[in-house]
């Protein structure tokens, strides 16, 4: 039989492909927190906490609302997305002139606080969310089986990554967007409500960051720890891949997943630091990141 | 501005000190240093401060005329915060005895505390059996379970019934590596084999990777060696991947709580053990009926050996009529214990409680006929059986 590294190379192929599936949700974590970094220059550590909001929204919404799977893919991250854009109006907005660090300080206290009101409510033990009828079974793919709902969680992400590069890098509201970031009064003095742009790009942020938790829902554990674990790997993510870099988030996303999945076959042992090992290389490197522009 | 601050700040420490000065010597102080908001928060947390409140109003709020009061407290998983609490108390509060654990690592920096302050420690939650091993002391009581019992339990009758091959998913840290090593030993013992295993870093989300090894080594159980969400997110994603129809899931540590959250669909054939149920009998269900009102969960094993282990030393106090650690220890090391958490169970020279343990299998939805109806028992073992027979030859006090 063929082998890679010693490891024959339908283990390989299995690996890869579930690599991607988590590279699936890494790219789609970093690149809200690279449209939040890069159109703000906010350190969103409250990005894990979306995320977990949006699969508790999930639970919530089929437990005791009756909202179904593909209802909560859009309500869910309606919902989440409307407290961003509360946070940033209460909270966020004042820290704009202040060093970065406040920012940080301020999200990772809202992470906290959420994480242990979901602690209080739902305890630490989480709930479980079953996977929609309609995307149940599994794919032989030959050299695994590859359960339907991941194939699905790859195909979502990946859509919901390309429209949004599209939309920030190919669009005129794209292009306000990122005028805003560059000069913000200048762009104000042409008549464009700039505060309101960035409300609205906070929310969207965390609506994608509760997106990526109702995909997340059926697959993990719904509880409130789950962000926390997730939000330090993103961040990793969103460094190798440049701060604020759309495209660098989307690519190393899926690149870092791909990598993970070979090393847990390789040395699994390895396989929650090699991340930050390839981050700490990259920097030495290129301090601004595989994308970023400096 | 500051100094009336400081001023103040000063007069009232002042004054707690001296409440509490004079409040030792006339109430017996029990503390409680748990997980209270963690990862193990379900298992014990909150609910095992209200086992030990019940515990102490069943014994009627008084032991030789003296009140009784609870001091509780989170460790954070922080060894560091359990050990300089537990000083803290000792010193200062007149603790006469502390209970708590759930995490290995807090209940060794413990027990050391317990060795040099004099002061009984119940460990309940952590699973690593150096408690009453390596790190054993003369106050140590390792009451509701350990990774030898727990390895025994679910390994032994798997093997038995047919169960030859293993593959475990193991935590990668003491705990997980210990409760893997006993599982192991009971696996080749009984004649069968592991295959292999993989270590999983704590707190892994993504299990597939693993099980897709797990998979490939064609192992008839896969043997999961974690706890909490790891232990939920493996056997989801075995779920997932259609592991549980080719292997037997086999969990070497589960509690009622986690079952109850990855919902029977889930969890369905899946063996345990466990040292208690609340659906045993008619004394535990009582037990569980006075919790449930209380908490809206039933009591998970950890909980109930709370309630236990509170009884037992009051008990004990009163049976001696002192305090007196040393007279105490002597006395829960003579009695046999008989409660609704055991019967005839008795503390080993090296700390053990030694007790009843049961392998259990998760029922399927159609066999669960009321809510947390959730086990059937697949085996009793006895205390030796669990344990075995010896105490643990690395404790010094095993010698004597």
């Amino acid at each position: 039989m063929t082998t890679v590294f010693g490891v024959p190379l339908p283990a390989v192929l299995g690996q890869l492909m579930l690599g991607l599936v988590n590279g699936s949700f890494y790219a789609l974590l970093s690149l809200g927190l690279a449209v939040i970094f890069g159109l703000l220059g906010v350190v969103n550590f409250a990005h894990g906490a979306l995320y977990m909001l949006g699969a508790f929204a999930a639970y919530i919404g089929l437990q005791f609302l009756g909202v179904n799977y593909w209802c909560a893919l859009i309500l869910a991250p309606l919902a989440v997305g409307l407290l961003g854009v509360l946070i940033e109006r209460l909270f966020l907005r004042h820290l704009y002139q202040l060093d970065p660090l406040y920012g940080l300080l301020l999200t990772f206290g809202i992470a906290s606080i959420a994480e242990g009101a979901m602690r209080g409510l739902f305890g630490a033990s989480g709930n479980a969310y079953p996977v929609p009828q309609l995307l149940q079974g599994g794919l032989n793919l030959g050299f695994m089986v590859l359960p339907i709902y991941r194939a699905w969680v790859v195909f979502a992400s990946l859509t919901v990554c390309g429209t949004t590069w599209f939309l920030i890098e190919r669009t005129r509201l794209g292009a306000t967007l990122r005028a805003a970031t560059e000069n913000s009064r200048l762009v104000q003095a042409f008549g464009i409500n700039v505060p309101l742009l960035v409300t609205a790009t906070y929310g969207a942020g965390a609506a994608l960051a509760a997106l990526a938790g109702v995909l997340a829902a059926p697959v993990i554990q719904v509880s409130p720890s789950m962000g926390s674990s997730l939000v330090i790997v993103v961040f990793a993510v969103v460094v190798i891949g440049g701060m604020g870099s759309i495209a660098g988030a989307i690519v190393s996303g899926l690149v870092l997943g791909l990598i993970e999945g070979l090393t847990k076959v390789i040395y699994p042992e390895a396989s929650n630091i090699v991340v930050f090992v390839i981050m700490a290389v990259v920097l030495i490197w290129r301090p601004a990141g595989l994308f970023g522009k400096e | 501005m500051l100094k009336t601050i400081t001023a103040a700040i000063c007069a009232l420490s002042g004054l707690i000190a001296f409440s509490q000065v004079r409040a030792a010597g006339e109430q017996v102080v029990i503390g409680d240093i748990d997980d209270l908001s963690g990862v193990y928060a379900d298992a014990g947390g909150q609910g095992g401060v209200e086992a030990i409140n019940m515990a102490i109003a069943d014994f009627g709020g008084t032991v030789l005329g003296k009140k009784i009061v609870l001091l509780s407290v989170d460790h954070l998983n922080k060894p560091d915060i359990g050990a300089s609490k537990f000083r803290e108390w000792a010193d200062q509060n007149g603790l006469n005895m502390l209970l708590g654990g759930s995490n290995t690592g807090v209940s060794i920096a413990m027990a050391k505390v317990a060795a040099a302050k004099k002061v009984p420690f119940m460990a309940i939650g952590a699973g690593g059996a150096s408690l009453t091993g390596a790190d054993c002391t003369a106050y140590t009581v390792h009451y509701a379970y350990d990774t030898t019992a727990l390895g025994n339990g679910t390994a032994s009758a798997i093997v038995k019934q047919g169960g030859k091959s293993w593959y475990f998913v193991t935590a990668d840290y003491a705990f997980g590596t210990q409760l893997q090593d006993a599982a192991t030993r009971v696996v080749l013992a009984n004649g069968g084999k592991v295959l292999g295993a993989v270590r999983a870093p704590l707190g892994t989300t993504d299990y597939s990777s693993f099980l897709l090894q797990a998979q490939a080594s064609g192992a008839q159980v896969l043997g999961l060696a974690n706890a909490g969400t790891d232990f939920s997110n493996s056997l989801k994603a075995a779920n997932e991947f259609g592991l549980t129809k080719t292997m037997k899931p086999a969990a070497l540590l589960a509690f009622i709580t986690d079952i109850h959250s990855l919902t029977l669909q889930t969890a369905q054939g899946l063996y345990l053990t466990t040292a208690w149920y609340w659906d045993l009998n008619d004394e535990t269900r009582a037990f569980a009926k006075r919790f449930f009102a209380k908490m809206k969960k039933e009591p998970t094993m950890d909980q109930a050996a709370y309630y236990s282990a509170t009884i037992q030393y009051l008990s004990a106090v009163k049976a001696v009529g002192s305090t007196n650690s040393d007279l105490v220890m002597a006395q829960l090391k003579k009695v046999k214990i008989n409660d609704v958490f055991t019967k005839n169970g008795y503390v080993r020279a090296d700390g053990l409680m030694v007790h009843t343990m049961y392998v259990m299998q998760v029922k399927t939805p159609a066999e669960s006929k009321y809510p947390w109806d959730y086990y059937k028992v697949v085996k009793v073992l006895s205390g030796e059986e669990a344990d075995g027979p010896l105490p643990d030859a690395t404790c010094p006090l095993s010698k004597k």
